[in-house]
């Protein structure tokens, strides 16, 4: 080819040409980088490229009838990284082939420690460094910012959803908790707790001891449940305990007592001790036994078992009892 | 205005002048959130607050924090990130100064609503160079002291010996003399393409 070697090197470092013959006549410097001396001057080009689209290409008529489609090949000797190139008859029966490595340039350069000089300074391989070092900054940026909102979010709706006297959950979380029950049809048990006596001790002895009482009472409750049961503190003395797949009455009555007899034990409290009580009411969601019920007609129904606890004498548990339907008997 | 502009103010009195001046620093400008998040816009008269409250407790001239944080932005090894992207400009630092045209372009392709003033490059004669940034008095005011920082750390990071002095305006633009006395006056730092970029540390986590 007529053009000074020079020329071909420096606008077109990744190029290849091929002789009359079908040999490799020549490489450009970045080529022969690539191929680090294991492929030769003078090898049929075919030895060099493996040409594998748009279809195998291993003469030198084949590789002219290619001339200016896209085609993929693949080092012979070098690495196995997919290349692009184009052909193109050199006006003197050979072949002139310029290669890129397109979208793998990052890859190759890591590979082969190139520099900004193994690039034609007209090549988008060095902008296109730029761009992805560049976005891989400004992504990183973004996931922080991503991170730190993250982390707010969960301690908001972690606040959102604690009492911060007791520490339990709250109204907005035991809501949402009977909801899921609910809407997964799941068994569960629903106790509405109310203390006794607690007015006398905020009267007597004052809000903080009153304070300091409900965090005990928050602390018993949280033993004799289990860890995935839902305690929340729905009002000043009143709580809520739900008990997933928990309907057994004898169960649930053993559970109602032992919660009354832990709460009525004396609470110390500034040398003097500290006595209230508990009254439970109790409903059941059984979807597979009765009709699906709704969430407002549960805590209802625990609310009228609760009131019946009171009624029968305090410091006592009941269940919530039907009333038997106009017309059934 | 961009939240990078105003998170770089912060973590360069951070890294700086440390973390309780930085909090002395925004409580003083009546700064409200803890920090500024480089993902999101703020109000320019915010940020110039901070910048004036540091001025106070610093007890520094503007101009020169404003150069401090140019130099930071290339110099301090939380911005490795940013230095590399700078020498990507060119080989040398002739040829990065003629790179600078390109570098609003350039954040652009980045971040696409980073809006930085335009550049104008004049050779007057071998070796002497002036910069003009049309805009920045309006849009982004005291952009033309952070450039003389960033050049003056670039020359080092190239290992040239350059003269750079801040003329002032003209005609609404901020001018930049640049005389550069030697390209190879010094060893410069290294730049390899291969290198893994490295992930920017937070600095306030």
């Amino acid at each position: 080819m007529s053009l000074p070697a020079d020329t071909m090197d420096t606008i077109c470092p990744l190029h290849l040409q091929v002789g009359a013959d079908g040999r490799v006549r020549r490489m450009g410097p970045t080529l022969r980088k690539l191929l680090s001396g294991r492929c030769c001057r003078g090898l049929p080009f075919a030895d060099v490229l493996h040409i594998y689209r748009p279809k195998g290409v291993s003469t030198l008529p084949g590789l002219l009838e290619m001339a200016g489609r896209k085609l993929q090949l693949r080092l012979c000797c070098g690495p196995r990284m997919t290349l692009k190139g184009l052909a193109m008859p050199d006006g003197e029966g050979g072949a002139l082939v310029s290669l890129s490595f397109g979208i793998g340039v990052v890859e190759a350069v890591r590979l082969h420690a190139l520099t900004s000089t193994d690039f034609a300074v007209t090549d988008l391989a060095i902008d296109m460094l730029y761009l992805v070092e560049a976005k891989s900054a400004a992504m990183e940026a973004s996931r922080t910012l991503n991170r730190r909102l993250q982390g707010a979010m969960l301690a908001a709706e972690q606040r959102a959803y604690t009492d911060t006297l007791t520490g339990l959950q709250n109204r907005r979380a035991m809501d949402h908790m009977l909801q899921r029950l609910i809407r997964s049809g799941e068994r569960f048990a629903l106790l509405h707790l109310d203390l006794d006596f607690f007015k006398q001790v905020n009267d007597t002895r004052g809000h903080a001891a009153g304070d300091r009482v409900l965090q005990a009472v928050a602390r018993i409750m949280l033993d004799v449940t289990r860890k995935e049961d839902l305690v929340a503190r729905v009002g000043g003395d009143e709580f809520v305990i739900l008990l997933a797949g928990l309907v057994d009455t004898a169960r649930l009555s053993e559970l109602a007592d032992r919660l009354i007899r832990r709460i009525e034990r004396p609470i110390p409290m500034d040398g003097a001790l500290c006595r209230v009580s508990a009254s439970i009411g109790i409903a059941l969601n059984d979807p597979e036994a009765g009709g699906a019920q709704t969430a407002e007609a549960l805590l209802e129904h625990a609310d009228m078992a609760l009131y019946t606890a009171k009624r029968l004498g305090r410091a006592q548990h009941a269940f919530y009892v039907p009333e038997p339907v106009d017309g059934a008997q | 205005m961009h939240g990078l502009i105003a998170r770089t103010l912060q973590c360069f009195l951070q890294d700086t002048y440390g973390q309780s001046a930085w909090q002395e620093i925004a409580r003083r400008a009546e700064f409200d959130a803890t920090d500024f998040e480089a993902m999101l816009d703020y109000d320019t008269r915010i940020v110039e607050q901070v910048l004036d409250s540091a001025v106070l407790r610093l007890d520094k001239p503007r101009e020169a924090i404003l150069e401090d944080i140019g130099t930071y932005l290339i110099t301090h090894p939380n911005n490795e990130g940013l230095r590399r992207l700078m020498r990507y400009g060119g080989v040398d630092f002739i040829d990065f100064l003629h790179s600078l045209e390109d570098l609003p372009g350039r954040a652009r392709l980045t971040v696409a609503d980073l809006e930085l003033p335009e550049l104008e490059l004049t050779d007057s004669s071998p070796g002497q160079f002036l910069i003009s940034c049309h805009g920045s008095l309006r849009d982004l005011p005291g952009f033309g002291h952070v450039l003389v920082g960033v050049l003056r750390a670039m020359a080092d990071d190239y290992g040239a010996l350059v003269i750079l002095d801040h003329r002032g305006a003209l005609d609404g633009a901020e001018i930049i003399d640049i005389t550069v006395v030697e390209t190879d006056f010094a060893e410069g730092r290294d730049f390899d393409l291969a290198a893994a970029p490295p992930i920017r540390r937070e600095a306030a986590s």
